[in-house]
């Protein structure tokens, strides 16, 4: 039976991380040499950690199923990345970029680990510029901000429209360096799919090598998982082909427990899904509602293009229901706003899924060459993908699956339930609550990375005595025989059908039911139709070659079949979740002009969920306890 | 739309490796490359036949994944663009398609058109870092960096390392992969303290892994998804030539002088 215990220390806010690193304890300098760690994936969490730990003297082996760790998915953040610098002087501080968070988070995350983010910020800046990460500048030298979604300061830095690139390749530096020291072992085109716990700590994984086929084990001290979201889920998301759920899935099966699946960001400017081929929706820089506007014609069904509708005509819909922040609402208020557009018959282009974002003010006020210069990567890929010129003609956009709030449960020092498994990054569910601000997935993966794990991982360590483990350990053996048996397993479909219809079935299903919004009969009716697709699946599933060489499809279908199982346990929460808060809205829940009604009463809590072997996931409860912030009601009216 | 594809397929290293045509069928204008690919794979699958290996993963054109050569050319017909941000409707309807593999010595091909990297990954390894350690950065605004220089090093820091300069170089060189990393570094003042070491020992590393030398064509700016351009090996030569200068030579290699008498 899981225990939650958030571990969060007590007394005043601003104090409570230096008092909890102080009193920490501390692994010796001569003791780290003897101490492995393993570290799952290598984007901004994993990467950063990895060096982190390498560098302060561990045996760190970092694996990723790339080709290699410079290709994680957060390579592809755009817009930028956040910090209480108050470089503008425009009143940002620790403690409004901790407010901004939990209030963007609709009060559902913890304060405590909220504050310690905003407090880390700003080191996390220093920290790249020190590495060589060609921060925007102004013309005098000092790093540039831009504003970005849901806040009304400046506090985003950003490279161009590829923050994500720069920070992620200097994270890969970092470990580089590591690497060529020797204190980081890389395993790249190495997948885990599974955990090793023994005695009920947390040992090991299971890797298949991607090239070769070989399953093999690795024994550590601890495991840390940076193995990113699960937005895939939806089989059309901004994610890349490979990000999937297989590694906290398979850790969620080994005791930790998942917290708030529901809680699923929908992005507001992606390119629009058109026909049925598609394998991915991309996204358009969010900093494009910095300058620009979304409108629709205020006429359903107006087929005139868009220059040739005037102004009176045109319903800037975010401008008119959120006069304070208009163009800037946040992701979820945005996302929802352009589905009920749409839904109301007034979308454009195919399908009627889209509204217009028109900078076309903004080349007028500020001149074409500012915007291009702002944007100019983001036009050029819009053109590429449609075939439009977004400098003479308004882009056209619509919501996409972009990021899952949710994720293991993690207490203060991001620990889960299973001792001596730490998880880092987007994989735990501990900062943004049931909605991500922009830019901060960038600070949250290095803010664990970088400066929080590599302490708290150092307490674990000090205090728990590690018996050596051995390959042929019987409970290394049966975690391994499971992989090839499930390999096998995957191996011997009637070939009938491929894993990516499946995935796309799945997909169909969970958007429809558990996406923008969600209502208690949908919920149900997924529940009911996920179990024979899964069937289905491990019948009919179409994998050929062998499990002994290079096989893309095999690592696919064995990413589809844990997605087929863990899109229950997204049901489940959605269903428990009786309000509507960030993220997630329940349909039975909003006021009469489509406003979220929360329910701080009876929902002010995580919802944890252990995973029971053969029966439904049992409800843990960490009740959110708000001593420094007043949960309000989170309006941008 | 209708193709005629010519693809490379190649059980592993070991194996000689050919040409199989394949038919595309009912492809509209508005697929990418690779969910084209995808189509034939899916109809080579539910055939019974093992389907193409290709690497793939952002599908928006930043990962570095996506390589092949199409048609002889790294990433395709148009500049500017990784294979993935191509689309179909760049093509004439009917047309006869070669895709192949990033071919180098320095990059064997694991499986089809998957070629193993990581020589890469050593290049870097060998010096492609700024070595600062985690914790006691000083304030960000207390380098100031002009906004040209910044500029600058952001050209070069765009490389996302698919290893297309050296798909198209007949001497498969990798030099345009390791001068944007040396001049991305050495524009900034952080990368100061390590510069000379640094263009050593990368160009080193790429010799130790089998490029070849840069014969100054140009092909790899002309093929290079992020345009990253060939001034920056410029750069790169003027860096290393410095550090040669600069360096003392080793005791060992040192040769006797008039002065020192051998008995």
């Amino acid at each position: 039976m899981i225990q939650l215990n958030s571990r969060v220390p007590a007394g005043p806010l601003e104090t409570k991380w230096d008092r909890h690193r102080f009193s920490e304890k501390l692994v010796s300098p001569t003791n780290k040499r003897s101490v492995s760690i393993i570290v799952v994936g290598s984007g901004l969490a994993g990467a950063s950690a990895a060096s982190t730990l390498g560098q302060l003297g561990y045996q760190v082996e970092c694996f990723c199923f790339h080709d290699s760790p410079r290709r994680a998915h957060s390579i592809a953040a755009q817009g930028g990345i956040n910090a209480a610098k108050n470089y503008q002087d425009d009143g940002d501080s620790i403690e409004r970029l901790f407010y901004d968070t939990i209030k963007g988070g609709d009060f559902r995350s913890r304060e405590a680990n909220v504050y310690r983010l905003a407090q880390v910020s700003t080191q996390i800046i220093d920290q790249c510029v020190a590495l060589g990460v060609p921060f925007a500048r102004e013309y005098g030298g000092q790093l540039a901000n831009r504003s970005f979604g849901g806040v009304q300061v400046s506090r985003t830095f950003y490279s161009r429209g590829q923050t994500g690139q720069q920070l992620l390749l200097g994270a890969y530096s970092a470990l580089s360096w590591q690497i060529e020291r020797g204190q980081v072992m890389m395993h790249p085109r190495t997948e885990m799919l599974d955990l090793i716990v023994i005695d009920g700590h947390a040992r090991g994984i299971v890797v298949r090598d991607l090239v070769t086929g070989e399953v093999r084990s690795h024994i550590a001290e601890a495991v840390v998982l940076a193995t990113g979201g699960y937005s895939n889920i939806y089989f059309l998301s901004t994610n890349a082909s490979g990000s999937n759920v297989t590694a906290t899935y398979r850790a969620w099966k080994q005791g930790a427990a998942f917290a708030n699946p529901c809680f699923t960001q929908i992005h507001p400017t992606a390119i629009p899904p058109s026909e049925d081929y598609q394998a991915k929706l991309t996204l358009m820089s969010e900093s494009l509602r910095n300058d620009g506007r979304l409108w629709v014609p205020k006429q359903p069904g107006d087929t005139r293009s868009p220059e040739q509708i005037p102004a009176t005509e045109r319903d800037y819909f975010l401008e008119r229901r959120y006069p304070r922040f208009g163009n800037l609402a946040p992701r979820d208020v945005a996302s929802r706003a352009v589905k009920h557009i749409c839904d109301e018959g007034c979308g454009v282009g195919f399908g009627g899924h889209g509204v217009y974002l028109d900078l076309s003010d903004a080349i007028e006020e500020q001149g074409l060459e500012v915007i291009r210069e702002r944007y100019g990567n983001v036009f050029d890929m819009y053109q590429r993908i449609t075939g439009e010129d977004a400098y003479k003609a308004p882009m056209r956009i619509y919501p996409a699956p972009h990021y899952t709030m949710g994720g293991l449960w993690v207490d203060y020092n991001l620990m889960s339930t299973v001792p001596g498994l730490f998880v880092i990054g987007e994989a735990n569910f501990a900062d943004h609550g049931a909605n991500r601000l922009g830019a901060s997935s960038l600070m949250q993966g290095l803010a664990d990375g970088y400066f929080i794990l590599p302490y708290t991982i150092g307490h674990y360590l000090a205090t728990t005595k590690s018996l050596p483990i051995s390959r042929d350990h019987p409970d290394v053996r049966a975690a391994m025989e499971q992989v090839t048996m499930r390999t096998s397993r995957l191996l011997g479909g009637t070939r009938k059908r491929t894993a990516a219809s499946f995935h796309r079935a799945l997909g169909r299903i969970m958007w429809n039911a558990c996406g923008m919004t969600r209502h208690r009969a949908g919920l149900k009716h997924a529940l009911q139709t996920i179990p024979p697709l899964r069937h289905e699946f491990w019948r009919d599933v179409a994998v050929l070659g062998s499990g002994d060489t290079f096989n893309q499809e095999l690592e696919y279908a064995g990413r589809v079949a844990d997605f087929l199982e863990f899109a229950e346990l997204l049901c489940y929460d959605a269903l428990h979740r009786e309000e509507s808060c960030g993220a997630h809205f329940r349909e039975e829940h909003q006021t009469p002009d489509g406003e979220p009604l929360r329910d701080d009463a009876q929902f002010a809590h995580v919802a944890a969920w252990e995973y029971v072997p053969n029966g439904l996931p049992v409800l843990h409860k960490e009740p959110l306890v708000f001593e420094f912030v007043k949960p309000a009601m989170r309006s941008y009216q | 739309m209708k193709f005629t594809l010519k693809i490379w397929r190649q059980k592993g290293p070991t194996d000689k490796g050919r040409f199989v045509t394949y038919h595309a069928q009912d492809i509209s204008p508005n697929m990418s490359f690779l969910e084209m690919l995808d189509v034939v794979n899916q109809q080579l699958t539910l055939k019974g036949e093992e389907p193409v290996a290709f690497e793939y993963d952002c599908r928006e054109g930043i990962c570095g994944s996506c390589s092949l050569v199409i048609d002889g050319i790294p990433h395709g017909p148009d500049p500017g663009i990784t294979v993935c941000q191509l689309y179909m409707r760049r093509f004439t309807d009917g047309a006869t398609i070669i895709i192949e593999p990033w071919r180098a010595k320095a990059f064997p091909i694991i499986k089809d058109l998957v070629v193993d990297r990581r020589a890469l990954d050593r290049i870097m390894q060998a010096g492609g870092y700024i070595s600062v350690n985690t914790g006691g950065a000083v304030d960000g605004n207390v380098l100031l960096i002009g906004k040209d220089q910044a500029e600058t090093a952001m050209d070069a820091a765009s490389c996302i390392g698919c290893g297309a300069c050296v798909a198209a170089c007949k001497n498969a060189s990798a030099m345009l992969f390791v001068a944007a990393k040396v001049s991305h570094l050495a524009s900034l003042p952080q990368g100061e303290p390590e510069r000379t070491k640094r263009a050593k020992a990368m160009v080193a590393a790429m010799d130790r892994e089998g490029f070849g030398s840069c014969g100054n064509q140009y092909e790899c700016e002309a093929v290079c998804p992020k345009s990253v351009s060939v001034r920056f090996i410029a750069m790169l030569n003027r860096e290393f030539l410095k550090a040669t200068i600069a360096e003392p030579m080793p005791q060992a290699e040192r040769q006797p002088g008039p002065d020192t008498e051998s008995h």
